[in-house]
């Protein structure tokens, strides 16, 4: 039964179903109340954000992606689409979906030292005792107060 | 393809004295994942035996891929996929036999696809159809509509009774063929979660009725729920209202919605896919029906 496979000569369709690597894995929030394609769309910006996704780097294909979320393709195709609206992807026919070249969304310059600092500070609220619903209320909470404050001075 | 999948008109069915479908018009389009919903004994099962030609309309019409599976079986059964209710399968058959069977059966039979698959899966040729797990009867019924090279696929309840893993991979495999060809999907449910991921249009039938039918995309940005001070009885009247609940001191709608903001004193929340079947499946008399857009448009027909 193997051996079928294994005999198989690839055809230039097969490599393009199955490329070796791709750099995300999307994965599904069921009580997230977000829309399901808004979710691949988020997905892809915060990979951006934290550098897991680069420029260049190639997305799975729509099929790749249903395959493994038991997902409708147009829900990925729309997340695509929009993604590419707003020139995060380019899709080159016959040969997949990657991140453009001139992508403007990535980590700013002070990001790792914003996230080290935002590790310290999540090891004190540990040693305090916090959990991680302590950690995002004590966040939201601080988030919140600091958006008024602005809206206040404005 | 013609842009339509399944088009009826007046469509009705009677078994001696049961009306099991009554006057539905509706019109499906193609390369879409279609939901058929509603309660056991609703008609869903009919409706998809009529539209593979498996039963007759007592009076009314369909058209499916634009021909009659009744009048003309010749030009529209290849193009058709159908997996009945249950998956039912030659149990005393192997795999092996049971692709044999398809492809003498078929003109479009794609024999190395379908080997392909049972490859992937896992299934190996020489076992009997008996002997398969559920979730492998699932996937070989599945290789054999898919097999076929239908343009349109009818799947009656094709997961019940499926355990949450077996269903996953069958819908896995079903969006994966999806994704790969141009092809349309009808299928019946009870598993209203599962469809909002799968489908992108509703149809519900109660009691022999089509009472939605649409994009699941506008359906739920076209409804609402409302909560605000309590109502009187009256507000289930209202044409837009699909449901009412109320306590002593606030009333709870929900309602079709313009997008127009609601009147003072309502809160608005957005609503899911199971809120909105839920209601609808609640008030199968409620005639608040979102009429099919295509319906309107037909102009002298209506």
């Amino acid at each position: 039964m193997k051996e079928a496979v294994d005999d198989a000569v690839p055809t230039a369709v097969d490599i393009l179903y199955y490329p070796n690597s791709t750099m995300i894995e999307f994965r599904l929030d069921g009580h997230a109340g977000v829309m399901t394609y808004l979710q691949i769309v988020q997905q892809v910006r915060r990979a951006l954000l934290v550098g897991r996704l680069l420029p260049g780097d190639q997305l799975p294909t729509v099929r790749e992606v249903v395959a493994k979320l038991a997902i409708n393709p147009n829900t990925v195709l729309k997340a695509y689409r929009q993604l590419e609206h707003e020139g995060v992807l380019v899709s080159r026919p016959g040969a997949g979906t990657f991140i453009r070249q001139d992508v403007r969304i990535a980590p700013r310059p002070g990001q790792a030292a914003l996230g080290a600092a935002l590790a310290r500070w999540m090891h004190r609220a540990r040693r305090e005792g916090l959990d991680d619903n302590d950690l995002r209320a004590v966040f939201d909470d601080v988030l919140r107060n600091e958006d008024n404050k602005i809206a206040a001075a404005q | 393809m013609s842009g339509v999948a399944i088009e009826s008109k007046g469509l009705t069915k009677r078994f001696g004295s049961t009306v099991a479908l009554c006057d539905c018009n509706v019109r499906i389009p193609a390369n879409r994942v279609v939901a058929l919903v509603g309660p056991n004994g609703a008609g869903k099962s009919t409706f998809l035996r009529i539209s593979v030609g498996l039963d007759e309309p007592s009076t009314g019409q369909i058209k499916v891929l634009g021909w009659s599976p009744q009048a003309q079986p010749m030009l529209v059964l290849p193009r058709i996929g159908f997996m009945g209710q249950d998956r039912p399968l030659y149990s005393r058959f192997t795999a092996r036999e049971l692709l044999e069977l398809g492809r003498r059966l078929n003109p479009r039979w794609d024999g190395e696809l379908a080997k392909a698959r049972l490859d992937r899966i896992g299934i190996p040729l020489d076992r009997r159809a008996g002997q398969l797990s559920g979730g492998q009867c699932a996937q070989l019924a599945l290789t054999m509509v898919l097999a076929k090279r239908p343009d349109l696929l009818v799947l009656d309840e094709p997961v019940a009774g499926l355990d949450p893993l077996a269903r996953r991979e069958f819908l896995q495999h079903l969006m994966e063929a999806v994704a790969e060809a141009e092809l349309s999907v009808v299928l019946s449910s009870h598993i209203v979660s599962e469809l909002e991921l799968t489908c992108d249009y509703l149809i519900i039938l109660a009691e022999g009725q089509i009472q939605v039918a649409g994009e699941i995309e506008g359906l739920v940005a076209g409804h609402r729920v409302l909560i605000g001070p309590r109502q009187g009885l009256e507000v289930e009247s209202d044409q837009s209202v699909v449901r009412s609940t109320h306590t002593e001191r606030q009333t709870t709608l929900l309602v079709r919605s313009d997008g127009r903001p609601p009147g003072p004193g309502w809160e608005e929340h957005q609503v899911s896919l199971e809120d909105i079947v839920l209601a609808y499946l609640a008030h199968p008399a409620a005639r608040s029906l979102p009429r099919p857009e295509v319906l309107h448009k037909e102009g002298p027909t209506q």
